[in-house]
């Protein structure tokens, strides 16, 4: 998808327009995901850019993005296709009094979920599947089909491929280990926090009116707290928004804003009592 | 009894009610204690020919290994898995068990008499275990291991009572009655496995237990998905990946390979404090959370008060197995174990098999 003598540098262009700063190994798996045509599954602490990934490569290639939310008990019928039996139902009343006969299982009375979508659109597409990890064992190996060969089975109507082999985005939490039958499929990525220079950068390219102070005084502040072995560790998305709530109240803030970023009574006891933020 | 005679019933021997009553007046007359005396009671009582022997034999070999796996069910409708009981026969010895002659202080011991060996099995501490005995005890762990706490999923399935119409189905059913949906189809949420997270210690106190419990872990692990365990002493490893499989022996081999920097103090309150930070999401919520300890801690009550509040805050029950707790007079003395206790859903002693039968049928009944 990015030509040319350094495609890595190339998509990491791409996304960085986006306001996406990848670094250069998540520039590679991107490219190599375009070039096999291989999904890409990212693992990664909450609030990395695992998602926003999806979202930026989306609108920094111009393609559609068909995103569909994991969930507990998520199955065929809210990921690929229900049959509209409301619809089903009128037909055979019309059919009753008169009307034309029709074939109840078809293509009219399919309602399309976001994976047939994104099979369906004709165009280039993005499928973010997120937080795969949430979904079960049974969901994960009907997606086996799906991210192998890009086609699903639908039984009363067949097989139906993808007129575009979508770029398959997905991404897990690592609340349970996904199959392997899954991961094999599966180009993958770690993301990483990123250092301070990267995460001043991306402060910088999100919020653009944010001083090079502010900037500097959040970022330092995050990774103290990355350090301090919380329960729940500040990702990327938690410094934009602190970075934010500078914005609106004035550097010196800090200290009472800290509910940005922290979110766990604990947490933030801990970090008072100790001082972990004296002299950001 | 009830039962023995259904089993012979079905073996072919005529057992009437008079022939019952019979063997309970034979039983009552006898000082129960003796299995081989209750054996021949009863054989004397309920058999009324030689052709009844054989029968009578069978049905009562087959009893005792039923009354055994009720108790361990404790309750539960749990259907033996077939064939089961045949491996179960082979394995078992037929009279005494080897091995507690040469541990004098078990032999010593006054033991109450039982109808059946693995009575006494049943009840003896792991600390006190042979060899021999921990090869049957095995069996017996890997069964109660599959029992696990369940709980109703988000995925709907077709039942014939549920909540939930089945639109998809009763349109399906109307094409038979004209379009029609004269009858309804419902669905109703699937039963699924609840978590199970399996905390155990491996520090140099509870080395006798932790061996036994490692292999009711090794075997949980092994028996579904979404049970997880760990290990901790000093530090806490986790040990799922090492334990899952299909051979008991060299998973055990694997994960004590990964504990090999492990067996030294005990530091609880710690440990918990990287389950909860480091696998914080592998533990995630909604999760029956076991911790087998005997609460020797050596780090600060007050660490362990607050992480112990906050895996309790995650899960949905938290289970504290406690083998000094067999003991009748024993009290949470311990600083650990007085910061402990407050946290607790329920605490037992998880020290013998009949204990971790106790666990199976409390995961079965949350």
């Amino acid at each position: 998808m990015a030509d040319g003598p350094d495609p890595i540098g190339e998509v990491q262009r791409r996304l960085a327009a986006d306001g996406y700063l990848a670094g250069p190994e998540l520039g590679t798996v991107l490219h190599l995901a375009c070039a096999l045509e291989q999904p890409l599954l990212l693992e990664g602490e909450a609030g990395v850019g695992k998602t926003g990934l999806a979202v930026a490569w989306a609108r920094a290639t111009g393609a559609r993005l068909v995103r569909l939310q994991c969930h507990e008990g998520i199955d065929v019928h809210q990921a690929l296709y229900d049959w509209d039996h409301a619809r089903q139902l009128l037909a055979i009343r019309a059919a009753e009094h008169g009307g034309e006969p029709v074939e109840l299982f078809s293509r009219a009375f399919l309602l399309a979920r976001p994976l047939l979508v994104a099979l369906e659109h004709d165009g280039p597409v993005v499928l973010l599947i997120d937080e795969v990890d949430r979904a079960d064992d049974a969901f994960e190996a009907f997606l086996l089909e799906l991210l192998a060969d890009f086609q699903v089975t639908i039984p009363e109507l067949g097989t139906l491929r993808a007129r575009h082999r979508p770029l398959v985005v997905l991404t897990s939490n690592r609340t349970r280990e996904l199959h392997d039958a899954l991961k094999r499929r599966c180009l993958y990525h770690w993301i990483d926090y990123p250092d301070a220079q990267r995460e001043r950068e991306i402060v910088a390219a999100r919020l653009p009116g944010v001083s090079e102070e502010i900037a500097l005084r959040v970022v330092e502040a995050v990774g103290r707290l990355r350090e301090q072995g919380l329960y729940k560790l500040p990702g990327v998305g938690e410094t934009i928004t602190w970075a934010r709530a500078l914005l609106a109240l004035g550097p010196d803030a800090l200290q009472d804003t800290v509910g940005a970023v922290l979110k766990v009574r604990e947490d933030i006891e801990r970090v008072r009592a100790e001082g972990v933020l004296e002299g950001v | 009894m009830g039962e023995l005679a259904a089993l012979l019933r079905a073996g072919g021997v005529r057992v009437g009610t008079g022939e019952l009553l019979a063997a309970h007046r034979a039983l009552a007359a006898l000082d129960a204690g003796d299995p081989r005396l209750g054996r021949a009671a009863l054989e004397a009582t309920l058999c009324s020919g030689h052709d009844d022997l054989a029968a009578f034999a069978q049905a009562w070999a087959s009893w005792r290994l039923g009354a055994e796996a009720d108790a361990l069910r404790a309750g539960a409708g749990y259907p033996t898995p077939p064939g089961l009981d045949e491996a179960l026969r082979s394995l078992l010895p037929r009279t005494h068990l080897p091995g507690s002659a040469d541990e004098g202080e078990a032999a010593r011991e006054p033991v109450p008499a039982a109808w059946s060996e693995i009575e006494l099995l049943l009840e003896k501490d792991f600390a006190a275990y042979s060899a021999a005995e921990l090869e049957l005890a095995r069996v017996l762990l890997r069964r109660l291991a599959t029992r696990g706490a369940r709980r109703l999923t988000r995925r709907t399935a077709p039942s014939s009572h549920g909540h939930r119409l089945d639109v998809r189905n009763t349109l399906r059913d109307s094409l038979r009655t004209g379009g029609e949906p004269l009858r309804p189809r419902w669905r109703s949420p699937r039963l699924g496995w609840r978590r199970l997270i399996l905390v155990v210690d491996v520090s140099g106190s509870m080395e006798r237990y932790a061996r036994m419990l490692l292999m009711y872990a090794q075997a949980a692990v092994s028996a579904r998905r979404g049970v997880e365990a760990f290990a901790f002493s000093t530090s806490l490893r986790r040990i799922s990946h090492e334990l899952r499989g299909r051979d008991p022996d060299a998973c055990l081999a694997r994960a004590t390979e990964a504990l090999h920097d492990v067996h030294g103090g005990t530091r609880i309150g710690a440990c918990l404090a990287t389950l909860n930070r480091d696998y914080g999401r592998v533990v995630g919520r909604g999760a029956v959370v076991v911790l087998c300890s005997d609460g020797w801690d050596r780090g600060e009550p007050e660490l362990l008060d607050a992480e112990l509040g906050r895996l309790r805050r995650c899960a949905y029950r938290l289970v504290w197995l406690n083998p000094l707790s067999a003991n009748p007079t024993w009290e949470p003395l311990t600083r650990g174990m007085a910061a402990a206790v407050p946290h607790v859903d329920h605490l037992l002693p998880g020290n013998s098999l009949r204990s971790l039968g106790e666990l199976a049928g409390l995961l079965e009944g949350l």
